[in-house]
């Protein structure tokens, strides 16, 4: 049975993990190979990086950690930041990277995901999208840019018309960022997540709003997703990993046991 | 752990330095090259390969290596991409279908999985077909990490069967050609155990 993931993130500032709160005021977690090393151990299923400065200040992720990184975890991992062309993701593949996650250049440029399926195939073309519940619309909004406050930008999209656009220009999978959660540990949106895991026959993987053992539980059994993805609860200790799978397997959910 | 000359083919694709770096995890010394003479050289050999079967096919013929890998006699392993190479056809291009290296009977086909998702991607769960050095000391149902859509359905030279709609071939054997379809790579513990059998047991 194809297990549910569990994927810690870690957001990447200057060459250190960071993390903020709804996507402001970032603090230093820690150095970014340790980290993953230890995460790797611990039992994580897949590790993010997320390169939080490259796609708003203009810069290419700096990638000299992707083959540090590589070169110690025996886990999967994506690397996301600032990604814009076929050259770019190909450099960060070929440093060991086995999946690269796009978000404001996929807005940006849509046909950058037609381009990155055929050349590196379906599986390693992760999209991120950062989604807005707007309550005065009721409407689920993609925004770009999201890594710098001063730049953060609505886009023309609702969030299910856009997942229906990158599903059918070839994206492997999809990383639902929900904004209003972020950081906030009160749990996963599953409103939200149930309404995109309708139109998305891709792996969907739920972010923003993990803070306890039960909102995993709840986001695998109510939104059926594909694996769950955390930063600080992770971090800062406030959920173990073995405790954690120990309970998605008494729970009856198909886990990787540590 | 060994001083065998182990060599990764250079197929152009882009899982090369992840199974390198596995390989010099275990302390192997390994070897990336597109020479066909180091290649021949070789007492292990890797094929790597991710992307489509389409891509990967062009670029080894592109660098004269399709005759190259079909003459070796030493242990080959194939991964993922990589093992798919090593059937007759795959149907993953735009065109109907297309040859592969034919070292082992099969064929390449979309999955078939009803409701669940493609790619099929995650850990999942792998049972042995045959008794095998390859995956000595791996417990029987250990996790593996696959990202693939196609697959080769379960036949008489399926070593390992994984299931995900249907069972498919999680691992292939014929001669001195092996390939798994998962990524040992990125497989964990379990994962490591299979590179070090391939390396000191085939």
């Amino acid at each position: 049975m194809l297990a549910r993931r569990i994927i810690p993130c870690l957001d990447v500032r200057d060459g250190k993990v960071v993390k903020g709160v709804q996507f402001r005021n970032h603090e230093i977690v820690g150095d970014i190979v340790p980290l993953a090393q230890r995460y790797a151990e611990a039992g994580a299923d897949e590790l993010v990086f997320y390169d939080i400065t490259a796609s708003s200040d203009q810069r290419v992720v700096d990638k000299s950690w992707v083959s540090r990184i590589a070169q110690v975890i025996d886990i999967p991992f994506c690397v996301a930041g600032g990604i814009k062309s076929v050259e770019d993701a190909g450099r960060i593949l070929e440093m060991g990277a086995d999946k690269i996650s796009i978000n404001s250049p996929a807005l940006n440029n849509p046909d950058l995901i037609n381009e990155l399926h055929d050349v590196y195939g379906q599986q390693c073309v992760v999209i991120g999208v950062d989604s807005f519940y707007n309550k005065d619309t009721n409407q689920y909004e993609v925004y770009k840019f999201t890594g710098d406050e001063s730049r953060t930008q609505q886009t023309k999209w609702t969030t299910l018309e856009w997942i229906k656009e990158v599903q059918s220009r070839g994206a492997g999978e999809i990383v639902l960022n929900c904004m209003n959660q972020d950081g906030v540990r009160q749990g996963y949106d599953i409103q939200q997540l149930k309404a995109v895991r309708d139109i998305c026959n891709l792996p969907l993987i739920a972010s923003g709003g993990a803070g306890a053992i039960e909102h995993f539980i709840d986001v695998f059994q109510q939104a059926d997703v594909d694996g769950a993805l955390a930063a600080s609860v992770f971090h800062k200790a406030v959920i173990n990993m073995a405790e954690l799978k120990q309970d998605l397997i008494d729970a009856g959910i198909a886990t990787r046991p540590i | 752990m060994s001083t065998k000359n182990i060599v990764i083919v250079n197929t152009g694709c882009a899982n090369i330095s992840s199974v390198k770096f596995a390989l010099e995890r275990l302390d192997v010394a390994v070897t990336v090259s597109d020479d066909p003479d180091v290649i021949r050289q070789a007492d292990k050999v890797f094929l790597p390969g991710v992307g489509t079967a389409n891509a990967a096919m062009t670029s080894i013929a592109n660098k004269q290596l399709i005759d190259v890998v079909r003459s070796l006699t030493q242990p080959v392993l194939g991964v993922c991409l990589g093992m798919q190479l090593m059937v007759e056809t795959s149907k993953e291009t735009r065109q109907d279908s297309i040859e592969c290296l034919s070292l082992i009977p099969g064929a390449v086909e979309r999955m078939q999985v009803g409701d669940l998702r493609l790619p099929h991607m995650g850990w999942n769960t792998v049972k042995t077909e045959k008794d095998n050095p390859l995956f000595h000391g791996i417990a029987e149902n250990s996790y593996f990490y696959f990202v693939h859509s196609f697959s080769v359905a379960v036949g008489p030279h399926t070593l390992a069967t994984c299931d995900y709609g249907t069972p498919f071939s999680a691992a292939l054997h014929k001669d001195n050609f092996y390939g798994v379809q998962f990524h040992p790579e990125r497989s964990g513990d379990a994962g490591a155990q299979l590179l070090k059998n391939f390396v000191e047991r085939v």
